[in-house]
């Protein structure tokens, strides 16, 4: 007996939404980049699920596609932690709600 | 795979991400991201991606915990927000698990067992980033060295 591919999608759907209810719900910024990275990673798991469960898997594509996802998510993570710091260097605050300048 | 295993990781990940999604306190639910990922490295272990699993390991635990860890102590909020969570984004992140559940049963020819495949080792990656993926590998690179001098530029201090 062996897990189904729905399995994983589901599984991997479940992790996004869990992802999107921490981007959407939270006030404070590194919840939403929290969020961002869950739902990366969610997205991760499928890439892997659908390479594994393809009928010839002869080149490890879902495999590459990962590592390049992976690497892009780090870079995406370290720009966003130096915006949470330079927005807090001004507002002293990083609450996402007191961020309304550009409010009409 | 095991059915068994398959839900054990599976219920520590959710566990785990619904902790870092609902913890009041920002620490630990920076603690929770990290063990999160811990399970999802243990899913590209189950699926036979070992390679995707350590890097997993390496780059989120080593390196994005850590700094999620250094932001949040250089920017102690103290004033404790009591009312920071809002239910409008809970209903919508059920409204969308439930359209990707709906998508997902109504599809039909999803395959069930997967196939016998040899394992992809360290040595076939390393050759297919040096062959076939030699031009994405080099974006990336591009890619990482302009995220570098970004954030570095971000968080300069401005001389006034």
């Amino acid at each position: 007996m062996t897990p189904t591919l729905q399995l994983f999608l589901i599984l991997s759907a479940a992790l996004f939404c869990i992802g999107l209810l921490a981007a959407l719900s939270r006030r404070h910024a590194i919840f939403i980049l929290i969020g961002i990275e869950m739902m990366l990673a969610a997205a991760n798991i499928n890439f892997i699920a659908f390479w594994r469960f393809a009928p010839q898997p002869a080149q490890p594509t879902g495999v590459m596609v990962a590592i390049f996802a992976i690497a892009i998510a780090a870079a995406e993570a370290a720009v966003g932690l130096a915006m949470v710091i330079a927005v807090y260097r001004h507002f002293r605050s990083t609450n996402v709600d007191q961020l309304d300048r550009l409010k009409g | 795979m095991s059915t068994v295993a398959f839900a054990a990781i599976a219920i520590f990940t959710l566990a785990a991400a619904l902790a870092a999604a609902t913890l009041p306190k920002l620490m630990h639910a920076a603690l929770s991201f990290a063990v999160m990922f811990v399970g999802i490295s243990g899913f590209f272990f189950l699926l036979g991606a070992e390679f995707v699993g350590l890097v997993q390991i390496f780059v989120y635990i080593g390196a994005v915990a850590v700094l999620i860890v250094f932001t949040i102590l250089l920017t102690r909020d103290d004033v404790e927000n009591v009312r920071s969570f809002q239910w409008g984004g809970a209903i919508v992140a059920i409204a969308v698990f439930a359209g990707l559940i709906w998508a997902i049963a109504k599809t039909k020819s999803l395959p069930l067992t997967p196939p016998q495949i040899e394992p992809v080792t360290v040595q076939r990656i390393g050759e297919l980033l040096m062959t076939n993926y030699v031009w994405p590998l080099q974006c990336v690179g591009v890619l990482l060295t302009a995220a570098l001098i970004g954030a570095l530029i971000l968080v300069m201090e401005e001389k006034s």
